[in-house]
Protein backbone atom coordinates (compact mmCIF):
# COMPACT_ATOMS: atom_id res chain seq x y z
CA UNK A 1 0.00 0.00 0.00
CA UNK A 2 2.98 2.41 -0.72
CA UNK A 3 2.90 4.42 -3.34
CA UNK A 4 5.19 2.12 -4.89
CA UNK A 5 3.96 2.86 -8.55
CA UNK A 6 4.18 6.45 -9.01
CA UNK A 7 0.71 6.37 -10.78
CA UNK A 8 -0.73 8.81 -8.19
CA UNK A 9 1.19 11.64 -6.28
CA UNK A 10 0.70 12.08 -2.57
CA UNK A 11 0.26 15.63 -3.71
CA UNK A 12 -2.39 14.99 -6.24
CA UNK A 13 -4.55 12.68 -3.43
CA UNK A 14 -4.29 15.56 -0.57
CA UNK A 15 -5.17 18.57 -3.29
CA UNK A 16 -8.20 16.22 -4.37
CA UNK A 17 -9.21 16.27 -0.67
CA UNK A 18 -8.74 19.62 -0.19
CA UNK A 19 -11.08 20.41 -3.09
CA UNK A 20 -13.31 18.27 -2.51
CA UNK A 21 -13.69 19.82 1.17
CA UNK A 22 -14.25 23.27 -0.47
CA UNK A 23 -16.81 21.84 -2.31
CA UNK A 24 -18.76 20.75 0.24
CA UNK A 25 -18.65 23.69 2.47
CA UNK A 26 -21.89 24.09 2.70
CA UNK A 27 -22.14 20.54 4.74
CA UNK A 28 -20.45 22.01 7.91
CA UNK A 29 -17.82 18.89 7.92
CA UNK A 30 -14.92 20.63 9.39
CA UNK A 31 -13.77 22.74 12.40
CA UNK A 32 -10.39 23.20 10.61
CA UNK A 33 -8.34 22.64 7.49
CA UNK A 34 -4.84 22.88 6.69
CA UNK A 35 -4.29 23.11 3.49
CA UNK A 36 -0.67 24.34 3.26
CA UNK A 37 0.90 22.05 5.73
CA UNK A 38 -0.89 18.90 4.28
CA UNK A 39 0.31 19.68 1.00
CA UNK A 40 3.83 20.41 2.20
CA UNK A 41 3.65 16.83 3.86
CA UNK A 42 2.35 15.16 0.76
CA UNK A 43 5.48 16.84 -1.33
CA UNK A 44 7.27 15.45 1.34
CA UNK A 45 6.43 11.71 0.90
CA UNK A 46 6.18 12.40 -2.57
CA UNK A 47 10.16 13.36 -2.52
CA UNK A 48 10.88 10.44 0.02
CA UNK A 49 9.09 8.22 -3.00
CA UNK A 50 11.68 9.72 -5.83
CA UNK A 51 14.85 8.65 -3.79
CA UNK A 52 13.38 5.37 -3.02
CA UNK A 53 13.54 6.24 0.66
CA UNK A 54 10.94 3.80 2.62
CA UNK A 55 7.72 4.82 3.18
CA UNK A 56 4.77 4.12 5.63
CA UNK A 57 1.65 2.15 5.36
CA UNK A 58 -0.57 4.83 4.69
CA UNK A 59 1.78 7.17 2.74
CA UNK A 60 -0.01 10.22 1.24
CA UNK A 61 -3.05 9.49 2.74
CA UNK A 62 -5.23 12.06 3.25
CA UNK A 63 -7.59 11.94 6.51
CA UNK A 64 -9.01 13.84 8.87
CA UNK A 65 -9.86 13.63 12.49
CA UNK A 66 -12.54 14.48 15.22
CA UNK A 67 -12.04 18.18 16.79
CA UNK A 68 -11.39 16.57 20.26
CA UNK A 69 -8.16 14.80 19.12
CA UNK A 70 -4.95 17.09 20.20
CA UNK A 71 -2.69 17.78 17.60
CA UNK A 72 -0.73 20.96 16.98
CA UNK A 73 -2.70 21.71 13.69
CA UNK A 74 -4.92 24.37 14.20
CA UNK A 75 -7.00 24.07 17.38
CA UNK A 76 -8.58 21.26 19.17
CA UNK A 77 -11.88 22.77 20.04
CA UNK A 78 -14.09 20.08 20.91
CA UNK A 79 -16.99 22.33 18.87
CA UNK A 80 -17.02 24.28 21.80
CA UNK A 81 -16.42 27.87 22.86
CA UNK A 82 -14.78 26.79 25.77
CA UNK A 83 -12.13 25.37 23.95
CA UNK A 84 -12.14 27.78 21.41
CA UNK A 85 -8.70 29.24 21.82
CA UNK A 86 -7.29 26.31 23.27
CA UNK A 87 -4.27 25.73 20.44
CA UNK A 88 -2.56 22.11 21.51
CA UNK A 89 1.23 21.44 21.99
CA UNK A 90 1.19 17.36 22.03
CA UNK A 91 -0.39 15.00 19.93
CA UNK A 92 -2.86 12.52 20.54
CA UNK A 93 -1.24 8.82 20.44
CA UNK A 94 -3.16 7.70 17.81
CA UNK A 95 -2.64 10.59 15.74
CA UNK A 96 0.87 10.00 15.99
CA UNK A 97 0.86 6.76 14.66
CA UNK A 98 -1.62 7.33 12.02
CA UNK A 99 1.33 10.24 10.80
CA UNK A 100 4.04 8.42 11.42
CA UNK A 101 3.10 5.70 8.80
CA UNK A 102 2.84 8.53 6.42
CA UNK A 103 -0.88 9.29 7.10
CA UNK A 104 -1.64 12.98 6.33
CA UNK A 105 -3.79 15.19 8.14
CA UNK A 106 -5.91 17.41 5.98
CA UNK A 107 -8.44 19.08 8.71
CA UNK A 108 -10.57 18.57 11.87
CA UNK A 109 -14.20 17.75 12.00
CA UNK A 110 -17.55 18.97 13.94
CA UNK A 111 -18.99 17.06 16.60
CA UNK A 112 -21.57 17.60 18.94
CA UNK A 113 -19.93 19.60 21.66
CA UNK A 114 -17.76 17.86 23.62
CA UNK A 115 -19.35 14.48 22.09
CA UNK A 116 -22.36 15.08 23.72
CA UNK A 117 -25.43 14.60 21.20
CA UNK A 118 -26.33 11.76 18.34
CA UNK A 119 -27.03 14.69 15.93
CA UNK A 120 -23.70 17.00 15.54
CA UNK A 121 -26.47 19.75 16.48
CA UNK A 122 -25.32 20.66 20.28
CA UNK A 123 -22.00 21.98 18.06
CA UNK A 124 -20.84 25.24 18.81
CA UNK A 125 -20.23 25.90 14.89
CA UNK A 126 -23.82 24.61 13.98
CA UNK A 127 -24.87 21.84 12.71
CA UNK A 128 -22.76 19.10 10.11
CA UNK A 129 -25.74 18.28 7.32
CA UNK A 130 -26.27 14.43 6.37
CA UNK A 131 -24.51 13.61 3.07
CA UNK A 132 -27.84 12.02 1.71
CA UNK A 133 -30.29 14.76 2.80
CA UNK A 134 -28.93 18.18 3.71
CA UNK A 135 -32.33 19.00 5.42
CA UNK A 136 -31.22 16.10 8.05
CA UNK A 137 -28.88 14.86 10.72
CA UNK A 138 -25.45 13.70 10.23
CA UNK A 139 -25.85 11.73 13.30
CA UNK A 140 -23.35 12.56 16.17
CA UNK A 141 -21.38 13.11 17.68
CA UNK A 142 -18.42 12.01 15.28
CA UNK A 143 -20.77 13.85 12.46
CA UNK A 144 -18.17 15.29 10.62
CA UNK A 145 -15.90 12.38 9.96
CA UNK A 146 -19.09 10.20 8.78
CA UNK A 147 -19.82 12.56 6.41
CA UNK A 148 -16.06 13.46 5.39
CA UNK A 149 -15.89 9.98 4.91
CA UNK A 150 -19.29 9.37 3.27
CA UNK A 151 -18.33 12.38 -0.11
CA UNK A 152 -15.14 11.03 -0.36
CA UNK A 153 -13.24 13.74 0.92
CA UNK A 154 -11.02 11.38 2.83
CA UNK A 155 -10.51 7.54 2.69
CA UNK A 156 -10.87 7.34 6.67
CA UNK A 157 -11.39 9.46 9.71
CA UNK A 158 -11.32 9.14 13.34
CA UNK A 159 -13.81 9.62 15.70
CA UNK A 160 -15.26 8.60 19.58
CA UNK A 161 -17.66 6.26 20.80
CA UNK A 162 -19.06 6.90 23.85
CA UNK A 163 -22.54 5.38 23.55
CA UNK A 164 -22.62 5.12 19.46
CA UNK A 165 -20.86 8.33 18.55
CA UNK A 166 -19.25 6.49 15.62
CA UNK A 167 -21.44 4.18 14.96
CA UNK A 168 -24.45 5.98 14.54
CA UNK A 169 -23.34 8.67 12.06
CA UNK A 170 -21.69 6.25 10.21
CA UNK A 171 -25.35 4.29 9.59
CA UNK A 172 -26.96 7.36 9.11
CA UNK A 173 -24.86 8.30 6.31
CA UNK A 174 -23.57 4.73 4.48
CA UNK A 175 -20.32 4.25 5.78
CA UNK A 176 -18.90 1.70 8.07
CA UNK A 177 -17.96 3.10 11.30
CA UNK A 178 -15.74 0.91 14.27
CA UNK A 179 -15.82 0.71 17.40
CA UNK A 180 -12.97 -1.39 18.87
CA UNK A 181 -13.13 -3.33 22.95
CA UNK A 182 -12.47 -0.96 25.25
CA UNK A 183 -9.20 -0.28 26.23
CA UNK A 184 -7.65 -1.18 22.41
CA UNK A 185 -6.30 2.41 21.18
CA UNK A 186 -4.43 4.58 23.36
CA UNK A 187 -7.02 7.73 24.58
CA UNK A 188 -3.92 9.54 25.43
CA UNK A 189 -4.22 13.02 23.92
CA UNK A 190 -8.02 13.20 23.08
CA UNK A 191 -10.56 15.39 25.13
CA UNK A 192 -12.10 13.25 27.59
CA UNK A 193 -15.98 12.61 28.13
CA UNK A 194 -16.54 9.29 30.05
CA UNK A 195 -13.49 7.40 30.97
CA UNK A 196 -15.15 4.16 31.48
CA UNK A 197 -17.04 3.65 28.00
CA UNK A 198 -15.17 6.32 25.92
CA UNK A 199 -13.36 4.34 22.88
CA UNK A 200 -11.22 5.80 19.99
CA UNK A 201 -12.19 4.09 16.35
CA UNK A 202 -12.49 4.78 12.47
CA UNK A 203 -14.62 5.81 9.87
CA UNK A 204 -14.15 4.17 6.44
CA UNK A 205 -15.53 2.37 3.07
CA UNK A 206 -14.72 -1.13 4.00
CA UNK A 207 -13.91 -3.42 7.09
CA UNK A 208 -10.42 -4.21 5.11
CA UNK A 209 -9.62 -0.66 5.59
CA UNK A 210 -10.46 -0.56 8.81
CA UNK A 211 -8.70 -3.45 9.47
CA UNK A 212 -5.80 -2.11 8.40
CA UNK A 213 -5.63 1.21 10.43
CA UNK A 214 -6.52 -0.88 13.52
CA UNK A 215 -3.05 -2.71 13.06
CA UNK A 216 -1.71 0.51 12.72
CA UNK A 217 -3.59 2.20 16.30
CA UNK A 218 -3.90 -0.65 18.36
CA UNK A 219 -1.63 -1.39 21.24
CA UNK A 220 -0.30 -0.42 24.78
CA UNK A 221 0.74 3.52 25.64
CA UNK A 222 2.55 3.98 28.74
CA UNK A 223 0.75 7.34 28.37
CA UNK A 224 -2.77 5.86 29.15
CA UNK A 225 -2.88 3.27 31.69
CA UNK A 226 -6.08 2.02 30.15
CA UNK A 227 -4.86 0.58 27.23
CA UNK A 228 -4.66 -3.12 26.55
CA UNK A 229 -1.40 -4.84 25.50
CA UNK A 230 -1.27 -5.23 21.70
CA UNK A 231 -3.66 -8.31 21.30
CA UNK A 232 -5.07 -7.23 18.00
CA UNK A 233 -1.43 -7.94 16.11
CA UNK A 234 -0.49 -11.26 17.67
CA UNK A 235 -0.05 -13.64 14.99
CA UNK A 236 -2.49 -16.51 16.71
CA UNK A 237 -5.48 -13.68 16.52
CA UNK A 238 -5.06 -12.62 12.66
CA UNK A 239 -4.83 -16.54 12.08
CA UNK A 240 -7.44 -17.74 13.98
CA UNK A 241 -9.61 -14.66 12.32
CA UNK A 242 -9.55 -16.24 9.07
CA UNK A 243 -10.23 -19.91 9.44
CA UNK A 244 -12.95 -18.93 12.17
CA UNK A 245 -14.85 -16.22 10.14
CA UNK A 246 -15.98 -18.69 7.71
CA UNK A 247 -18.94 -20.04 9.50
CA UNK A 248 -20.54 -18.50 12.55
CA UNK A 249 -23.70 -18.49 14.72
CA UNK A 250 -25.46 -14.77 14.76
CA UNK A 251 -27.36 -13.54 17.44
CA UNK A 252 -30.56 -11.37 17.15
CA UNK A 253 -31.90 -9.63 19.63
CA UNK A 254 -35.10 -10.49 20.34
CA UNK A 255 -35.94 -7.63 22.54
CA UNK A 256 -34.76 -5.26 20.01
CA UNK A 257 -37.63 -6.39 17.99
CA UNK A 258 -40.64 -3.60 18.85
CA UNK A 259 -42.82 -0.93 17.62
CA UNK A 260 -40.24 1.55 18.43
CA UNK A 261 -37.82 0.25 15.46
CA UNK A 262 -38.58 1.52 11.69
CA UNK A 263 -40.53 -0.77 9.41
CA UNK A 264 -37.43 -0.46 7.27
CA UNK A 265 -34.97 -0.18 9.08
CA UNK A 266 -36.28 -4.18 10.05
CA UNK A 267 -36.39 -4.82 6.65
CA UNK A 268 -33.35 -4.45 6.10
CA UNK A 269 -31.78 -6.54 9.26
CA UNK A 270 -34.28 -9.58 8.06
CA UNK A 271 -32.85 -9.04 4.17
CA UNK A 272 -29.09 -9.31 5.85
CA UNK A 273 -30.43 -12.23 7.88
CA UNK A 274 -31.72 -14.00 5.14
CA UNK A 275 -28.34 -12.88 3.28
CA UNK A 276 -26.25 -14.42 6.24
CA UNK A 277 -28.37 -17.93 6.47
CA UNK A 278 -27.76 -18.26 2.99
CA UNK A 279 -23.72 -18.13 2.96
CA UNK A 280 -24.14 -20.91 5.58
CA UNK A 281 -24.05 -19.24 8.73
CA UNK A 282 -26.42 -19.74 11.64
CA UNK A 283 -28.95 -17.73 13.37
CA UNK A 284 -30.23 -17.86 16.69
CA UNK A 285 -32.79 -15.60 18.67
CA UNK A 286 -31.51 -13.98 22.03
CA UNK A 287 -33.26 -12.99 24.76
CA UNK A 288 -31.66 -10.02 26.53
CA UNK A 289 -34.59 -8.61 28.74
CA UNK A 290 -31.79 -6.40 30.66
CA UNK A 291 -30.87 -4.29 27.57
CA UNK A 292 -34.24 -2.77 27.81
CA UNK A 293 -32.04 -1.02 31.12
CA UNK A 294 -29.25 0.06 29.45
CA UNK A 295 -30.10 3.41 28.13
CA UNK A 296 -31.42 5.06 31.57
CA UNK A 297 -27.62 3.00 33.00
CA UNK A 298 -25.78 4.85 30.47
CA UNK A 299 -27.90 8.19 31.30
CA UNK A 300 -26.84 8.00 34.63
CA UNK A 301 -23.11 6.89 34.35
CA UNK A 302 -22.20 9.00 31.91
CA UNK A 303 -23.26 12.21 32.82
CA UNK A 304 -21.82 11.39 36.57
CA UNK A 305 -18.15 10.90 34.39
CA UNK A 306 -19.06 13.74 32.37
CA UNK A 307 -19.35 16.03 35.71
CA UNK A 308 -16.15 15.02 36.78
CA UNK A 309 -13.84 15.01 33.59
CA UNK A 310 -15.36 18.59 32.37
CA UNK A 311 -14.60 20.31 35.90
CA UNK A 312 -11.23 21.03 34.48
CA UNK A 313 -12.46 23.60 31.87
CA UNK A 314 -12.26 26.28 34.58
CA UNK A 315 -11.26 29.15 32.65
CA UNK A 316 -7.86 28.99 34.58
CA UNK A 317 -5.46 27.11 32.85
CA UNK A 318 -6.37 27.20 29.34
CA UNK A 319 -9.40 27.81 26.96
CA UNK A 320 -11.69 30.68 27.25
CA UNK A 321 -12.12 32.87 30.27
CA UNK A 322 -14.88 35.53 30.30
CA UNK A 323 -13.24 38.90 30.25
CA UNK A 324 -15.67 40.49 32.73
CA UNK A 325 -15.44 38.08 35.87
CA UNK A 326 -14.22 40.28 38.58
CA UNK A 327 -13.47 37.16 41.40
CA UNK A 328 -12.57 33.67 41.02
CA UNK A 329 -15.88 32.17 41.54
CA UNK A 330 -17.40 34.28 38.57
CA UNK A 331 -14.43 33.16 36.67
CA UNK A 332 -15.48 29.57 36.80
CA UNK A 333 -19.21 30.64 36.49
CA UNK A 334 -19.51 32.58 33.90
CA UNK A 335 -16.60 31.06 31.92
CA UNK A 336 -18.42 27.43 32.42
CA UNK A 337 -22.20 29.25 31.56
CA UNK A 338 -20.95 30.98 28.47
CA UNK A 339 -18.39 28.00 27.40
CA UNK A 340 -20.92 24.86 27.21
CA UNK A 341 -23.59 24.28 25.20
CA UNK A 342 -27.20 23.40 26.44
CA UNK A 343 -26.08 19.78 26.36
CA UNK A 344 -23.46 19.97 28.35
CA UNK A 345 -25.06 21.47 30.80
CA UNK A 346 -27.80 19.40 31.13
CA UNK A 347 -25.14 16.15 31.36
CA UNK A 348 -23.01 18.12 33.88
CA UNK A 349 -26.06 18.90 36.42
CA UNK A 350 -27.93 15.15 35.97
CA UNK A 351 -24.13 14.19 36.49
CA UNK A 352 -23.93 16.34 39.82
CA UNK A 353 -27.66 15.17 40.51
CA UNK A 354 -26.75 10.90 40.68
CA UNK A 355 -23.41 11.61 42.45
CA UNK A 356 -25.10 14.00 45.34
CA UNK A 357 -25.67 12.61 48.66
CA UNK A 358 -29.61 11.08 48.54
CA UNK A 359 -29.60 10.27 45.73
CA UNK A 360 -26.05 8.47 45.08
CA UNK A 361 -27.55 4.84 46.22
CA UNK A 362 -30.91 5.03 44.23
CA UNK A 363 -29.02 6.17 40.88
CA UNK A 364 -25.69 5.97 40.44
CA UNK A 365 -24.64 2.66 42.66
CA UNK A 366 -28.10 1.54 40.89
CA UNK A 367 -26.69 2.10 37.72
CA UNK A 368 -23.32 0.30 38.43
CA UNK A 369 -25.24 -2.38 39.30
CA UNK A 370 -27.06 -3.12 36.50
CA UNK A 371 -24.60 -2.58 34.22
CA UNK A 372 -22.91 -5.81 35.82
CA UNK A 373 -26.53 -7.75 34.73
CA UNK A 374 -26.09 -5.84 31.01
CA UNK A 375 -22.23 -7.54 30.87
CA UNK A 376 -23.51 -10.51 32.37
CA UNK A 377 -26.52 -10.53 29.91
CA UNK A 378 -23.98 -10.29 27.24
CA UNK A 379 -21.68 -12.88 28.84
CA UNK A 380 -24.61 -15.78 28.17
CA UNK A 381 -25.10 -14.47 24.92
CA UNK A 382 -21.55 -14.88 23.75
CA UNK A 383 -22.04 -18.44 25.10
CA UNK A 384 -24.74 -19.07 22.80
CA UNK A 385 -23.77 -17.36 19.47
CA UNK A 386 -20.16 -15.57 17.66
CA UNK A 387 -21.66 -12.63 16.78
CA UNK A 388 -24.74 -10.44 17.60
CA UNK A 389 -26.22 -8.24 14.69
CA UNK A 390 -28.71 -5.08 15.38
CA UNK A 391 -29.79 -2.33 14.18
CA UNK A 392 -27.47 0.52 15.03
CA UNK A 393 -30.52 2.96 15.78
CA UNK A 394 -34.25 2.21 15.64
CA UNK A 395 -34.59 5.29 12.88
CA UNK A 396 -32.46 6.62 9.88
CA UNK A 397 -31.29 10.11 9.85
CA UNK A 398 -34.05 12.24 11.49
CA UNK A 399 -34.67 16.19 10.40
CA UNK A 400 -32.64 19.06 11.79
CA UNK A 401 -34.23 20.67 14.44
CA UNK A 402 -36.54 17.73 15.00
CA UNK A 403 -35.19 16.80 18.27
CA UNK A 404 -32.45 19.18 19.50
CA UNK A 405 -34.62 20.62 21.90
CA UNK A 406 -36.13 17.61 23.20
CA UNK A 407 -33.15 15.78 25.11
CA UNK A 408 -35.48 12.55 26.06
CA UNK A 409 -36.22 12.13 22.38
CA UNK A 410 -33.03 12.58 21.18
CA UNK A 411 -31.11 10.35 23.89
CA UNK A 412 -33.44 6.97 22.86
CA UNK A 413 -32.27 7.00 19.00
CA UNK A 414 -29.05 6.21 20.96
CA UNK A 415 -30.98 2.78 22.95
CA UNK A 416 -29.24 0.03 20.45
CA UNK A 417 -25.89 1.79 20.36
CA UNK A 418 -25.40 2.38 24.34
CA UNK A 419 -25.47 -1.58 25.71
CA UNK A 420 -21.87 -2.39 24.37
CA UNK A 421 -20.34 0.75 25.43
CA UNK A 422 -21.57 -0.73 28.95
CA UNK A 423 -19.75 -3.63 28.62
CA UNK A 424 -16.80 -2.44 26.77
CA UNK A 425 -17.48 -4.82 23.23
CA UNK A 426 -16.42 -4.12 19.89
CA UNK A 427 -18.69 -2.99 17.62
CA UNK A 428 -18.89 -2.26 13.70
CA UNK A 429 -21.91 -0.86 11.81
CA UNK A 430 -21.95 -1.75 8.15
CA UNK A 431 -23.76 -0.37 5.45
CA UNK A 432 -27.18 -2.49 4.98
CA UNK A 433 -29.30 -0.55 1.80
CA UNK A 434 -31.40 2.78 1.92
CA UNK A 435 -35.01 3.67 2.86
CA UNK A 436 -37.25 4.22 -0.07
CA UNK A 437 -36.37 7.63 0.09
CA UNK A 438 -32.71 7.59 -0.04
CA UNK A 439 -31.53 7.31 3.47
CA UNK A 440 -29.02 5.40 4.65
CA UNK A 441 -29.66 2.26 6.66
CA UNK A 442 -26.69 0.54 9.34
CA UNK A 443 -26.53 -2.58 10.98
CA UNK A 444 -23.74 -3.62 14.09
CA UNK A 445 -21.72 -6.42 14.48
CA UNK A 446 -20.71 -6.88 18.16
CA UNK A 447 -18.48 -9.25 19.44
CA UNK A 448 -17.05 -10.55 22.42
CA UNK A 449 -14.16 -8.44 24.12
CA UNK A 450 -10.63 -8.62 21.90
CA UNK A 451 -12.93 -10.40 18.80
CA UNK A 452 -12.05 -7.69 16.33
CA UNK A 453 -9.34 -8.67 14.42
CA UNK A 454 -12.15 -11.76 13.87
CA UNK A 455 -15.19 -9.22 13.83
CA UNK A 456 -13.34 -7.43 10.73
CA UNK A 457 -12.81 -10.32 9.27
CA UNK A 458 -16.59 -11.68 9.26
CA UNK A 459 -17.76 -7.90 8.12
CA UNK A 460 -15.19 -8.49 4.95
CA UNK A 461 -16.53 -11.83 4.10
CA UNK A 462 -20.38 -10.71 4.01
CA UNK A 463 -19.28 -8.34 1.19
CA UNK A 464 -17.35 -10.89 -1.02
CA UNK A 465 -19.82 -10.21 -4.00
CA UNK A 466 -19.31 -6.13 -3.70
CA UNK A 467 -16.30 -4.46 -3.65
CA UNK A 468 -16.74 -1.80 -1.36
CA UNK A 469 -13.34 -0.92 -0.86
CA UNK A 470 -11.94 2.39 -1.94
CA UNK A 471 -9.47 1.93 1.00
CA UNK A 472 -6.84 3.54 2.33
CA UNK A 473 -3.31 3.35 1.25
CA UNK A 474 -1.57 5.24 -1.59
CA UNK A 475 -1.32 3.87 -4.49
CA UNK A 476 0.27 0.87 -4.21
CA UNK A 477 -2.60 -0.50 -7.13
CA UNK A 478 -2.18 1.17 -10.32
CA UNK A 479 -5.96 1.05 -10.82
CA UNK A 480 -5.98 3.41 -8.11
CA UNK A 481 -7.56 6.31 -10.15
CA UNK A 482 -10.05 4.05 -11.81
CA UNK A 483 -11.12 2.95 -8.47
CA UNK A 484 -13.87 4.38 -5.89
CA UNK A 485 -14.20 8.03 -4.92
CA UNK A 486 -10.72 8.22 -3.21
CA UNK A 487 -8.96 7.27 -5.88
CA UNK A 488 -6.64 4.61 -3.85
CA UNK A 489 -6.92 1.21 -3.04
CA UNK A 490 -5.53 -0.96 -0.68
CA UNK A 491 -7.14 -3.93 -0.36
CA UNK A 492 -6.31 -4.63 -4.12
CA UNK A 493 -9.07 -6.73 -5.03
CA UNK A 494 -9.11 -5.84 -8.39
CA UNK A 495 -12.63 -5.82 -9.22
CA UNK A 496 -13.90 -2.29 -10.16
CA UNK A 497 -16.98 -1.27 -8.54
CA UNK B 1 -39.82 13.61 39.76
CA UNK B 2 -40.51 17.04 40.48
CA UNK B 3 -37.20 19.22 40.40
CA UNK B 4 -37.71 22.33 43.06
CA UNK B 5 -35.50 25.43 41.78
CA UNK B 6 -33.86 25.62 45.43
CA UNK B 7 -32.32 22.25 43.86
CA UNK B 8 -31.96 23.75 40.42
CA UNK B 9 -29.43 26.49 42.45
CA UNK B 10 -27.72 23.56 44.09
CA UNK B 11 -26.70 21.99 41.02
CA UNK B 12 -25.61 25.34 39.54
CA UNK B 13 -23.35 25.62 42.71
CA UNK B 14 -21.83 22.32 42.50
CA UNK B 15 -21.63 22.31 38.54
CA UNK B 16 -19.62 26.05 38.94
CA UNK B 17 -22.83 27.39 36.80
CA UNK B 18 -23.97 31.35 36.94
CA UNK B 19 -27.44 30.83 35.21
CA UNK B 20 -30.28 33.17 34.08
CA UNK B 21 -33.63 32.61 35.53
CA UNK B 22 -34.67 31.60 32.03
CA UNK B 23 -32.05 29.31 31.49
CA UNK B 24 -32.76 27.91 35.38
CA UNK B 25 -36.79 27.15 34.33
CA UNK B 26 -35.44 25.30 30.64
CA UNK B 27 -33.11 23.77 32.41
CA UNK B 28 -35.31 22.28 35.18
CA UNK B 29 -37.52 20.99 32.92
CA UNK B 30 -35.28 18.90 31.02
CA UNK B 31 -33.65 17.73 33.98
CA UNK B 32 -37.31 16.89 35.11
CA UNK B 33 -37.71 15.10 31.72
CA UNK B 34 -34.57 13.23 32.24
CA UNK B 35 -34.52 12.06 36.00
CA UNK B 36 -38.37 10.62 35.18
CA UNK B 37 -36.95 8.49 32.19
CA UNK B 38 -33.84 6.94 33.88
CA UNK B 39 -36.04 6.45 37.14
CA UNK B 40 -37.37 3.11 35.67
CA UNK B 41 -34.09 1.49 36.70
CA UNK B 42 -36.04 0.94 39.93
CA UNK B 43 -38.18 -1.80 38.10
CA UNK B 44 -35.12 -3.40 38.04
CA UNK B 45 -34.12 -5.89 40.71
CA UNK B 46 -30.46 -5.48 41.45
CA UNK B 47 -30.55 -6.71 45.36
CA UNK B 48 -26.96 -8.37 45.84
CA UNK B 49 -25.42 -7.89 42.58
CA UNK B 50 -21.88 -6.14 42.67
CA UNK B 51 -21.50 -2.96 40.64
CA UNK B 52 -19.56 -2.83 38.00
CA UNK B 53 -17.16 0.92 37.93
CA UNK B 54 -15.05 0.11 35.12
CA UNK B 55 -14.80 -2.63 32.20
CA UNK B 56 -10.82 -2.66 31.45
CA UNK B 57 -9.56 -5.78 32.23
CA UNK B 58 -5.97 -4.99 33.97
CA UNK B 59 -5.53 -3.39 37.57
CA UNK B 60 -2.57 -1.47 38.75
CA UNK B 61 -0.60 -0.83 35.67
CA UNK B 62 2.86 -0.07 37.15
CA UNK B 63 5.74 2.00 35.37
CA UNK B 64 9.38 3.01 36.65
CA UNK B 65 9.67 6.20 38.71
CA UNK B 66 11.86 7.50 36.26
CA UNK B 67 11.02 11.25 34.89
CA UNK B 68 9.70 10.29 30.94
CA UNK B 69 10.26 13.33 28.36
CA UNK B 70 7.21 15.45 28.35
CA UNK B 71 5.78 16.31 24.94
CA UNK B 72 5.14 19.94 26.20
CA UNK B 73 7.34 22.59 28.17
CA UNK B 74 6.55 25.28 30.39
CA UNK B 75 6.23 27.75 28.15
CA UNK B 76 4.31 25.87 25.97
CA UNK B 77 1.67 24.76 28.88
CA UNK B 78 2.20 28.59 30.28
CA UNK B 79 0.92 30.06 26.51
CA UNK B 80 -2.53 28.08 27.04
CA UNK B 81 -3.41 30.20 29.51
CA UNK B 82 -5.71 33.11 29.59
CA UNK B 83 -3.13 35.45 31.21
CA UNK B 84 0.28 34.80 32.58
CA UNK B 85 3.01 36.70 33.99
CA UNK B 86 6.37 35.71 35.17
CA UNK B 87 6.15 31.78 34.55
CA UNK B 88 2.72 32.28 36.98
CA UNK B 89 -0.72 32.02 35.81
CA UNK B 90 -2.80 35.28 36.38
CA UNK B 91 -6.18 34.94 38.12
CA UNK B 92 -8.22 37.74 39.23
CA UNK B 93 -8.28 38.17 43.50
CA UNK B 94 -9.44 35.26 45.44
CA UNK B 95 -10.09 37.17 48.73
Amino acid sequence: MQIATREITAESLVKEALDKAEKYAEYNIFTYLDAEGALEKAKQIDAKIKNGEKVGKLAGVPFAIKDNFLAPMGKTTASSKILEPFKSPITATSVKKLEDEGAILIGRTNLDSFAHGSSTENSYFGPTLNSHDKTRVAGGSSGGSAVAVALDIVPFATGTDTGGSIRQPASFNGVYGFKPTYGTISRYGVVAMASSTDCIGFFAKSAEDIDLLMSIASGQDEKDMTTLPDYYNEEAVATESVSQSDSCTIGIIKDFDNEAVNLEVKAALNTKIAELKEKGHKIVELDMPTLKYALAVYYIVVPAEISSNLSRHDGIRYGYRNAEAKDLDEVYGKSRSDGFMPENKRRIMIGNFVLSSGFYDAYYLKAQQARTLIIKEYEKAFSECDFILTPVAPNPAFKLGEKVNDPVSMYLEDVMSVPINLAGLPGLAIPAGETKDGLPIGLQIIGPRRSDKKLLKFAAGMNTDVDTSMSTGVGADVNADANTNAGVDVSAKGEES
Amino acid sequence: MNITREEIDHLAVLSNFSLSEKEKDSLGQDLENIIGYISQLDELDTEGVEPTYQVFEMENVWRKDEIMPQDANREELLALAPEAKDYQIKVPKVL
